[in-house]
């Protein structure tokens, strides 16, 4: 009897008109679309952009070179090189990110002891060569002063949080 | 229209007959390649639709357009041949692929004057010269010289001959109760008959009482015209476009017009011969072209749909469907049909 039932759905295309049905109400559906460049998703304050070093208020570079933002790179994405300055500090005198191979877990973020190495929330950018997109110390020093306004207050946002 | 004639006569003399033909060619190859272009943007937007997208918008005002830029970007593209490639045949291929589709339209009727060819054989015409577009996609995949492609051709060579045959046996069934070929003819039968009398004349078509071969003949068609979801022979997840995957430029774009001109006459069959073509559905609206193009719209929207519904069947099942269901369906309606016009309750005298 159960086959019967079967040929006789199967027949009469039942299963057919059911996902027709489907598609035919989503026909009428609102539309999800963004429109991306006039309209955009919401952000998270850890969304985990383009990177940045950042600076402390008196424009001493946050990084001491302790390295472990490379170390823990997965991707093997950065490269620091570090000798002791004039005054006896440390700091780095290569701090390289390379973005095509960065795949942006955030882990240096997490790593780093003094807020230093941070994603932004930029993620509109390109390069048009393939070493565009090699980020130098200097480069990425330049981001972290261009947005270091949204990047505090990011941080203070998430500081519940850790 | 005497003026005219007499014009043509007195200009180009005894080639004047040649002339108004192509003219009536162009009118009719014109249109139909809009068509075509506007029908991938329709297409488009349906799926996107029904996806809960909202489809191509950037080009021109609602994305209109896009079929315009996507027809120049094909024909400024590189036609690549591969080096192992059998040269002329994969030249030649996408002709006998597009030749069919456009030829078919010659006794396709508009009205029952409007119609390039009014010839007796015309359903015979159109399914000798619509089989023939399975040439050019054999032919295809086997000049690439690759294996998709070849698998590709293989596959829509098999499954163009399985479903061929119910297509045919439904048709059988039209001409059967219309007593004709000329689908001129089998468009008037349709107006004739008990609901045609009554003024709704929607119910003496032939859907109603060949309610079956009408099913089966639109999912034959669709089988027939690659689309989703019987398109194995293009199969993207599996092999990557099948027989076209070695074609850029206008080569590929003229398999892409085949398909789509293929789909807009599939649709136009099958208004003429189960949904009375250009016949107004009830007895108070005038008969006419609009008609036909209402009829046609509405069954290219189900081909999107099934696209954009259905997931495509495998190989195997796609066999199955066409000889071990489609065909005792056809069969059977077959002997129905015989035994009902022989007997009192017949309804097509």
């Amino acid at each position: 009897m159960g086959s019967m039932k079967e040929i006789f759905n199967s027949l009469f295309l039942k299963e057919l008109l059911k996902g027709m049905s489907v598609t035919g109400r989503y026909f009428f559906a609102r539309k999800i679309t963004v429109q991306y460049p006039e309209e955009k998703t919401p952000q998270s304050f850890r969304f985990r952009g383009l990177h940045a070093l950042r600076r402390y208020p008196n424009g001493e570079e946050r990084c001491i070179a302790c390295k472990l933002c490379e170390a823990i790179c997965p991707a093997l994405a950065i490269t620091i090189e570090a000798e002791p300055r004039d005054d006896g500090s440390r700091r780095t005198t290569r701090y390289d990110i390379d973005l095509t191979k960065c795949i942006f877990c955030g882990f240096c973020e997490e790593a780093c002891p003094v807020d230093a190495v941070v994603e932004t929330r930029i993620f509109e950018y390109h390069g048009e060569k393939r070493g565009d997109l090699y980020y130098t110390k200097q480069m990425l020093l330049a981001n972290g002063d261009r947005y270091e306004d949204q990047i505090a207050k990011d941080r203070e946002l998430d500081a519940s949080y850790r | 229209m005497d003026a005219l004639m007499n014009f043509g006569l007195g200009i180009f003399g005894s080639a004047w007959p040649a002339v108004w033909t192509l003219l009536k060619i162009v009118l009719i190859v014109a249109p139909l390649m809009l068509g075509v272009a506007y029908l991938t943007y329709f297409e488009r937007k349906v799926i996107g639709y029904m996806q809960v997208r909202i489809g191509p918008n950037r080009v021109g005002p609602w994305g209109l357009i896009q079929p315009i830029a996507d027809g120049l970007k094909l024909l400024l593209k590189e036609i690549i041949i591969p080096t192992t490639a059998n040269k002329g045949i994969f030249i030649i291929a996408p002709m006998l692929a597009i030749a069919p589709a456009l030829a078919c339209w010659a006794v396709v009727p508009f009205t029952d004057s409007l119609v390039v060819a009014n010839i007796d054989a015309s359903l015979l015409y159109i399914m000798a010269i619509s089989s023939m577009g399975v040439y050019g996609i054999i032919l295809s995949g086997w000049a690439s010289n690759s294996k998709y492609a070849f698998l590709g051709a293989m596959r829509s060579a098999a499954q163009m001959v399985s479903y061929e045959i119910s297509m045919g046996f439904s048709l059988i069934c039209v001409l059967m109760v219309s007593n004709s070929l000329n689908l001129v003819d089998i468009v008037n039968v349709q107006d004739q008959g008990r609901f045609a009398g009554w003024g709704l004349s929607f119910l003496s078509w032939n859907w109603l009482p060949l309610f079956p071969m009408f099913i089966v003949y639109l999912i034959s068609g669709t089988a027939e015209l690659n689309r989703a979801p019987f398109d194995v022979a293009e199969g993207e997840s599996e092999i990557v476009a099948g027989f076209h995957v070695e074609y850029s430029g206008m080569a590929f774009a003229l398999f892409f017009l085949a398909e789509y001109a293929n789909m807009i006459l599939v649709s136009a069959l099958t208004s003429i011969l189960f949904l009375g073509g250009w016949l107004s559905p009830v007895g108070f609206l005038p008969d006419g072209i609009l008609w036909l193009f209402i009829k046609m719209s509405a069954i290219l929207f189900l081909f999107l749909w099934f696209r954009a519904t259905f997931p495509r069947y495998r190989y195997d099942q796609l066999m199955r469907l066409g000889w071990k269901v489609f065909l005792p369906i056809c069969l059977i309606w077959l002997v129905v049909v015989g035994v009902w016009m022989m007997s009192p309750l017949n309804i097509w005298k």
